[in-house]
């Protein structure tokens, strides 16, 4: 008798839920959480929930603003603990891998078997996007994170070429000094001081210098004398920002170069988005040049985490939304907004502007030469708590009058702290 | 028969006039006001203490993104001490928390005291005074930072005005930023102080006052020996309020420095946030927490303590 | 004698003289409060251009209301272009329960405890008063998970919740503080007429309470609707409350910063509790006098 009610009920569901696709009517929810609330951002987000509209899901946005997602953690830790993920979350690299330990993301093996992912994503990022040979998470981008931003007009006020070795780099902001022109345009939050270092790091101490110090964390090299270097390059540093720069947000440090207010800039790809907002030509109105010292590529990721969730209407949503991500014209769309490359490797590349097509030329190189090394300030060589250890002391260091000794000292500390 | 004694000495002794009702609606005369407590008293057991005690076991295991209930012992409590920013957060929670409440404190009395002079438009400089204090930290903590930003700023105004030598740039400085947090945190509260002070200056026996004036003491005298005795008791109000305040900081603090310039202005709410949400370290957030509530405890206690015996004597 | 009267014209003179320099002290820190509401007002009323050639202290040239109703209706708030109004309505729908909730806990415990004091009701008291000083980051992460388990994860009711049962320390103490002040013969006097609890509390307690009350609701009303920590930490999208919309609303920047746009939505965020402390603010110093807060 139960069993017949139980029985029947089901039949009933399953009915209805076929009639419903039979119409097309079948609801696709996706609440997305991201922190994509700046210029460029928030077009290139906006245009893939016009494309999830179109495709005739329901798209919750849930953006959390503020400094390069540390606000979004928050929330996010708030609503899986609380039983309530959201569908889609913006994480990244090894946090990706932390979430799924919990078993609490989402398996997208079968959206990813039917568009062939494993054939046209590179296969770094096929391992950040997946755990135990399962998918859990769509990269959106790749972002180069060593890139060099550079006024031309204000460079050639004192008559300076474009910088390929810090040397050079430290001659010409001498000059441009001088003149009486800030060299860098620099916003001082930690995590910007932290992008600088890594630049730093990889201009003068190579790949595999970068790879035992800021990804297999080796003690040796975090004490070595290349790392006093490279602290002792980042006290010079601290000379070429102007007096205003701690607190300020990328973006306004990304208008003082625009504005001539300032030389140059050391900023991720996503700078772009800022320059073409104000309808500039690359090559022409600015420059994007590899930062000193290194033709390696410094690789940043945004993807998307697919969280467990329940629901008919937002498991469709999930499915939905995954492959539109990794899609052909969302790729370009998105990407050309964002300033960073597609996550696919086979899109026609006649689209995209001077600086996106050298980093796309650049990034196949490093691969071929193992120059390409991942983002240890965005979270994408190290987990969170040892990046917030190098974040500390190197902001701490830019900050105050540390020596590179001391600077030294305190990271193995507080590295080994981190484990 | 004893029983029954017990029982009537017993409604006797609470003074409960429906003593002699028999049955359930006497019982619910005698305990409605227990009962009227417990939902309260059930929300503080789980909400605050179990919270608290949850919090501590955390503190004592190696939770990391998530919580684990493995224990590992004390050794955060040493660990944390390594952290050169748990060092600054602590520094600078005594340096913020003694000089916002003595400053808070003494510009409202001295507030206080100008006002009670028989003003003119008292009411207005009033609510003057005390507007901040109905403003979001987050607001504060915005307004703040555009005024104190040298490249907008006052700094920038002054130079507009011609006066190129005006520098105040104590938000990018990492020796002086802390103060700036002072600075907005008193701007704010300090009002209040002078409001709960105003308050008990009026409630002060004006005869006794008069009577003491026309035997000659000063000004100064009447002040030691009959106005601030009187009023004592709101000083002790007003320290908790300030305290509750200085707690609290996390908002201002993320709105007018984000805890920068580096990591000049972190403060263990600041600290604790951090660890918990931005590096996964749940065991050190934990840890940042027992150790916040453990001073405050200190301080408080005492005061709950007189608190409770005034209570008795009222 | 004879020096009488020139000492009265001496005291005159220093009593006019320490009346202009007592003016001048509440003149200059007037100012002092009032310089960052002024700057913001008039930051709000200026134009984009205005604000980058202008003075910060000058008074706007040509007043405009356009960042206001921007900030208003139209600023996006992450990509959502709503302006703060949505969430101005959260903060409300938030504020008001909570405000009423805490408020009438607050007082009926404090009847209780003082009016009808029960063994260990002072032990109570103190347990509920430590409530106020736990920091409250330190309850995020157990409460989001209660919350979650209470299905109220993300949304208004959850946020009232939560303020109602941390409201109660505060409320509590001042209801508490000023009933001890009642004297004690009243309820007496009540009880021998027959009069039970609530009745006593509903026709002669509350009666006399307009005061404390006006101080724990202006009170209650300031903390719940200026709180960020729980609102960020405890919704998402479209449940926040307007103080997080704030944060985002100045965190979402487009190259150029509109400091007009962010002045003036800080003001509408502030707007509520300003009129609240405007208005009866005379209400609130009247209450704290009638020994509400004491120690």
């Amino acid at each position: 008798m139960h069993r017949a009610t139980t029985g029947r009920t089901l039949g009933l569901a399953v009915g209805l839920a076929t009639a419903l696709a039979g119409t097309g009517a079948q609801a696709q929810t996706a609440e997305v959480l991201h922190y994509w609330t700046s210029g460029g951002e928030a077009r290139a987000v906006a245009a893939l929930q016009e494309e999830f509209e179109a495709a005739g899901g329901t798209w919750v946005d849930a953006p959390v603003a503020g400094g390069g997602g540390d606000a979004q953690a928050t929330v996010l830790r708030s609503r899986v603990l609380a039983g309530d993920p959201p569908t889609a979350v913006q994480i990244k690299g090894p946090n990706i891998h932390d979430w799924a330990a919990e078993g609490v993301l989402a398996n997208l093996d079968a959206v990813a078997a039917e568009a062939g992912w494993d054939d046209i994503l590179p296969p770094l990022l096929r391992d950040i996007v997946t755990y135990d040979d399962q998918y859990v998470a769509v990269p959106v981008n790749i972002h180069r994170v060593n890139w060099l931003w550079i006024n031309p007009e204000v460079l050639a006020e004192v008559g300076a070429e474009v910088p390929t070795t810090w040397d050079e780099f430290n001659a010409t902001a001498d000059a441009l000094l001088e003149a009486g022109i800030t060299p860098l345009a620099h916003g001082g939050q930690p995590w910007q001081d932290a992008t600088v270092f890594e630049t730093v790091v990889l201009g003068l101490g190579g790949p595999d210098f970068y790879r035992q110090a800021l990804v297999e964390l080796d003690a040796d090299a975090l004490t070595s004398d290349t790392m006093i270097a490279v602290f002792d390059q980042m006290r010079r540093i601290t000379g070429y920002v102007d007096p205003n720069f701690p607190g300020r947000d990328w973006n306004l440090a990304t208008g003082m170069v625009m504005n001539g207010e300032a030389a140059m800039q050391i900023m991720g790809d996503w700078a772009k988005g800022e320059f073409a907002a104000s309808e500039l030509t690359p090559d022409e109105d600015y420059l994007c040049v590899p930062t000193p010292g290194t033709s390696g590529f410094v690789l940043n990721s945004d993807s998307f985490a697919f969280f467990e969730v329940e629901g008919d209407d937002r498991v469709a949503g999930q499915d939905l939304l995954a492959g539109l991500i990794l899609g052909e014209s969302f790729q370009e769309t998105f990407n050309l907004f964002k300033g960073s490359i597609p996550a696919r490797t086979d899109l026609d590349r006649s689209a995209f502007d001077a600086c996106a097509v050298r980093s796309m030329e650049d990034l196949d190189s490093a691969v071929a030469e193992g120059s390409l090394v991942p983002s240890m300030a965005h979270e994408i060589a190290i987990g969170r708590a040892p990046r917030g250890a190098f974040l500390d002391v190197v902001t701490q260091h830019f900050n105050s009058d540390m020596s590179s000794q001391e600077a030294v000292e305190l990271l193995l500390e507080e590295v080994e702290l981190a484990m | 028969m004893p029983a029954d004694a017990v029982a009537s000495a017993r409604a006797a002794d609470t003074g409960d006039a429906g003593a002699g009702d028999a049955g359930a609606r006497g019982w619910l005369q005698r305990h409605l006001s227990k009962l009227v407590v417990a939902p309260s008293f059930a929300a503080a057991l789980i909400f605050f203490y179990g919270f608290i005690l949850w919090t501590v076991i955390i503190s004592l295991t190696g939770s990391r993104m998530l919580p684990s209930y493995e224990i590992v012992g004390f050794e955060n409590y040493v660990n944390i001490w390594r952290l050169s920013r748990w060092e600054t957060a602590v520094e600078n929670l005594f340096l913020f928390g003694v000089l916002f409440m003595g400053l808070s404190m003494a510009l409202g009395c001295l507030l206080a005291v100008l006002l009670d002079q028989r003003i003119r438009a008292e009411g207005a400089l009033r609510t003057i005074y005390l507007y901040p204090m109905a403003i979001s930290y987050i607001v504060t903590g915005t307004a703040w930072k555009w005024l104190l930003d040298p490249g907008i700023g006052l700094e920038k105004a002054m130079h507009d005005l011609g006066w190129t030598g005006f520098a105040f740039n104590w938000i990018n400085d990492p020796d002086m930023a802390i103060y700036t947090i002072v600075l907005a945190a008193v701007w704010q509260a300090s009002g209040f102080v002078m409001a709960m002070v105003l308050a008990a200056l009026r409630g002060v026996d004006d005869e006794i006052i008069k009577a003491a004036w026309l035997d000659g003491a000063s000004l100064a005298n009447i002040y030691r020996r009959i106005i601030i005795p009187t009023i004592r008791p709101v000083f002790l109000s007003a320290f908790v309020i300030l305290m509750h305040l200085a707690i609290k900081t996390f908002d201002l603090v993320m709105a007018l420095t984000a805890a920068g310039p580096g990591t000049a202005t972190s403060v263990p709410a600041t600290f604790m946030y951090d660890m918990a949400f931005q590096r996964d370290r749940l065991d050190f957030a934990a840890t940042s927490a027992v150790m916040m509530l453990a001073t405050v405890a200190a301080i408080i206690v005492p005061y709950l303590y007189s608190e409770i015996r005034s209570g008795k004597r009222g | 004698m004879a020096n009488l009267p020139a000492q009265a014209a001496a005291d005159t003179l220093g009593a006019r003289l320490g009346r202009v320099a007592l003016y001048a002290a509440l003149g200059l820190f007037a100012l002092f409060y009032l310089m960052p509401m002024l700057v913001m007002i008039a930051t709000s009323l200026k134009d984009v251009e205005e604000i980058r050639s202008g003075s910060l202290l000058a008074w706007p040239q040509s007043v405009s209301l356009d960042a206001w109703r921007y900030a208003w209706s139209e600023a996006c708030i992450g990509v959502e272009c709503t302006g703060l109004a949505p969430y101005f309505r959260n903060s409300v729908l938030m504020a008001v329960p909570a405000v009423l909730l805490s408020s009438l806990f607050g007082a009926l415990n404090g009847y209780a405890l003082t009016k009808w004091r029960f063994r260990g009701a002072n032990v109570v008291f103190g347990m509920l008063l430590f409530g106020s000083f736990i920091p409250f980051q330190v309850v995020l992460l157990p409460m989001s998970q209660t919350l979650g388990f209470l299905g109220l994860a993300s949304s208004v009711p959850g946020l009232v919740l939560v303020h109602t049962v941390y409201g109660i320390a505060f409320t509590t103490l001042f209801f508490r503080n000023y009933y001890v002040t009642l004297p004690d013969d009243l309820v007496k006097a009540a009880t021998i007429d027959g009069a039970g609890f609530f009745t006593i509390f509903w026709r002669i307690i509350l009666p006399l309470s307009p005061s404390i009350i006006v101080v724990t609701v202006i009170w209650q009303f300031t903390q719940i609707w200026n709180d960020f920590l729980f609102g960020a930490s405890f919704t998402s999208g479209g449940a926040q409350p307007v103080t997080v919309a704030l944060n985002n609303l100045v965190n979402t920047t487009t190259g150029v910063k509109l400091y007009n746009v962010d002045m003036a939505a800080a003001i509408i965020a502030a707007l509520p509790t300003l009129l609240v402390y405007i208005v009866a603010g005379r209400y609130f110093v009247r209450g704290l006098t009638a020994g509400s807060v004491k120690g």
